[in-house]
């Protein structure tokens, strides 16, 4: 098993809380991985981790074998690294058009153009209506940000993501707010996704994630409790008396 | 899987229609050109308002593009007019274009050096630090009074004609035509920049930095590029003060100055880049116009209109001109056009 995404030690204190408790944590190329936990039992923080938004209080992260433990958000977007936010992270005053026009072009490397009108590239524009498309955002690619309906926002959050073409993706609760008849587009955006992208999903919904997941890991109180198949996961007695509870015994 | 080709045209067209000329912008030129022979009594404020105007402009890169606020924007202002003065005094470059350019360089010098400073920290702490570095160099040109004249000022620089032709004269026709030039390319400079990939990342950088890093800009790299850019048109500003009064003083770094600008650009409102111009010409008229009439109590007015303004665009200092922008961006060409033709088939 190749491991595209590698944790060791890693360890998170907020004063007080210890958010992440010596996480080691390998997550296989192509993997769909889920990531469980009560509320609070730091999912978040894995990933603000994994993506360098927070630094790791020790530890180290590994890509494809290579550290990158000291290396800023940027630049492992610009390795491969992409992620989604629970709680929307969008620019509210511009369009999905612009949207995922900076996340293409800064992917192009063109993000620096200073002397060329933004727009005047048509392969990037073709790009960007297909991806809008995609995601059902087409009709209302001029609309500010701002203004759209709550769903059509956490789709444009996932678009933005995945506009960024990652190699890994880490999806922090991506149907979270959204109502049940309309998941089924957010969640079939992220089956659609090639099978060689990694992707780490954080979901409380256990029918989503045992629908996805080909591995689980359930993280408790900041540390990794228990790892395995989803079969393993459902069947460990540990596992329903800290978590998953009724839900399971339903299953 | 190919988007059908009427979406691709409908989002090429929509993005275009972004940075195309608006009537009025195209009318604002016009009528600035104009009064080069329209107004020649008025040069000299005019040319007030032209480096005040590019002054503000570059405080409306940062601030209405990028959300950085600045408290001491008299800094790069002030070294470019000590820099364009003491290469004229001291005969190092006497063709003043050139010398601007210089002026430029060299604030963009120093705005890259004091980028660092403001990448990160509150509003609150980056006008502190802002505040800081202007004093500091006031108080360092205070202190260097062998090469800046000290308290008194650069004294006896005299300016060479502008391209070895073009000499400045008493009355600012050759100071209003070449600082207006000056500032008309910049613009478009800027106009340009904003209007680039670089300058959506800007406003996304502005809008929500966690989110932009997080596909991939870097938020410092912008930051930091913007800042110097920025910094470069404040000095060429300086640079335009000093060409055109043949003068460079402490005043030049002062905080009113830094102050009056803020203030310039928010009567303006920031962040569509007319924002500067017109707080500028509002703000010298008004000046020119309430000194006049009671000269110890122009700071009550400008505070007046301070408090008005907040009180009005209560919620962000930079949106009480919104409204005029949307009515302003709903006027494009093609809408005008058609009315135009409405209206004269209706009246055949
Ligand atoms: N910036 C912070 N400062 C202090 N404490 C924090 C910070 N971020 C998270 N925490 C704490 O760390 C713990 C883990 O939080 P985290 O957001 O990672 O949990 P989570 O598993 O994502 O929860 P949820 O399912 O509710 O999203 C919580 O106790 C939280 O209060
Ligand atoms: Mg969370």
């Amino acid at each position: 098993m190749a491991v595209a995404l590698e944790t060791i030690n890693l360890v998170k204190r907020f004063s007080g809380i210890v958010a992440s408790n010596n996480v080691s944590l390998q997550i296989a190329k192509g993997a769909r991985h889920a990531l469980i936990g009560p509320n609070g039992a730091g999912k978040t923080t894995l990933i603000n981790l994994l993506t360098g938004v927070q630094r790791p209080t020790g530890g180290r992260i590994l890509l494809d074998g290579e550290d990158i433990t000291s290396l800023s958000t940027h630049e492992r977007v610009r390795l491969g690294i992409v992620r989604t936010f629970q709680i929307n992270q969008l620019f509210n005053d511009l369009t999905p058009l612009e949207t995922i026009g900076l996340a293409v072009s800064e992917r192009r490397g063109q993000g620096l153009d200073w002397w060329r009108i933004v727009g005047s590239r048509p392969d990037l524009v073709a790009e960007v209506v297909e991806i809008l498309e995609r995601f059902h955002l087409a009709d209302v690619i001029d609309k500010r940000t701002a203004v759209l309906p709550y769903g059509k926002q956490r789709l444009l959050e996932i678009a933005l993501a995945i506009a960024c073409r990652p190699r890994v993706l880490l999806l922090d609760e991506p149907a979270a707010g959204v109502p049940e008849d309309e998941r089924h587009e957010i969640l079939a955006a992220v089956a659609a996704l090639p099978a060689d992208v990694t992707v780490l999903l954080i979901e409380h919904d256990m029918d989503i994630v045992f629908s996805f997941a080909d591995r689980i890991s359930v993280l408790v109180n900041g540390a990794l409790f228990v790892e395995g198949s989803p079969e393993e996961v459902a069947r460990d007695p540990r596992v329903k008396a800290v978590y998953l509870g009724e839900e399971v015994a339903d299953a | 899987m190919l988007p059908p080709p009427i979406a691709i045209r409908v989002a090429t067209e929509w993005l275009a229609a972004r940075a195309r000329w608006q009537p009025l912008e195209v009318g604002f030129w016009i009528v600035a050109f104009a009064a080069i022979w329209l107004f020649p009594d008025r040069h000299l404020i005019l040319t007030e308002i032209a480096w005040l105007g590019l002054f503000a402009l570059s405080l409306d890169l940062i601030l209405g593009y990028a959300g950085i606020i600045s408290l001491g924007h008299a800094a790069f202002f002030g070294l470019g007019a000590y820099t364009a003065a003491l290469l004229a005094k001291y005969e190092i470059i006497n063709e003043p274009v050139l010398a601007l350019l210089v002026a430029g360089l060299a604030a963009m010098a120093l705005g890259f050096v004091t980028s660092f400073l403001v990448l990160r920290g509150s509003d609150l702490t980056r006008l502190m630090v802002t505040l800081g570095v202007a004093l500091l160099l006031r108080e360092l040109a205070n202190r260097l009074g062998w090469l800046t004249g000290g308290a008194d000022g650069l004294q006896g620089v005299s300016i060479k004609p502008v391209l070895g032709m073009f000499r400045f004269d008493m009355f600012g026709h050759t100071g209003y035509a070449y600082s207006l030039i000056v500032l008309f390319i910049l613009f478009l400079i800027a106009r340009r920049l904003v209007n680039s990939p670089f300058g959506l990342s800007l406003l996304s950088v502005k809008g929500n930095p966690l989110r932009a890093s997080a596909i991939g800009i870097s938020v410092d790299g912008r930051l930091i590029a913007i800042y110097t850019v920025a910094a470069g048109f404040a000095g060429i500003a300086g640079a335009l003060l000093a060409q055109t009064t043949s003068f460079a003083s402490l005043e030049v770094f002062s905080f009113d100055r830094s102050a009056d600008l803020l203030l310039v650009l928010i009567i303006g409102g920031a962040g569509y880049l007319y924002g500067g111009l017109i707080g500028a010409i509002i703000f010298k008229f008004m000046q020119d116009y309430l000194s006049a009439l009671t000269p110890q109590y122009w700071p009550f007015w400008i505070g007046l209109v301070l408090v008005v303004i907040v009180m009005v665009g209560r919620d962000r200092i930079t949106s009480w001109t919104a409204p005029f922008r949307r009515i302003a961006s709903h006027l494009n060409w093609r809408a005008l056009a058609r009315h135009v033709a409405a209206s004269s088939s209706e009246r055949r």
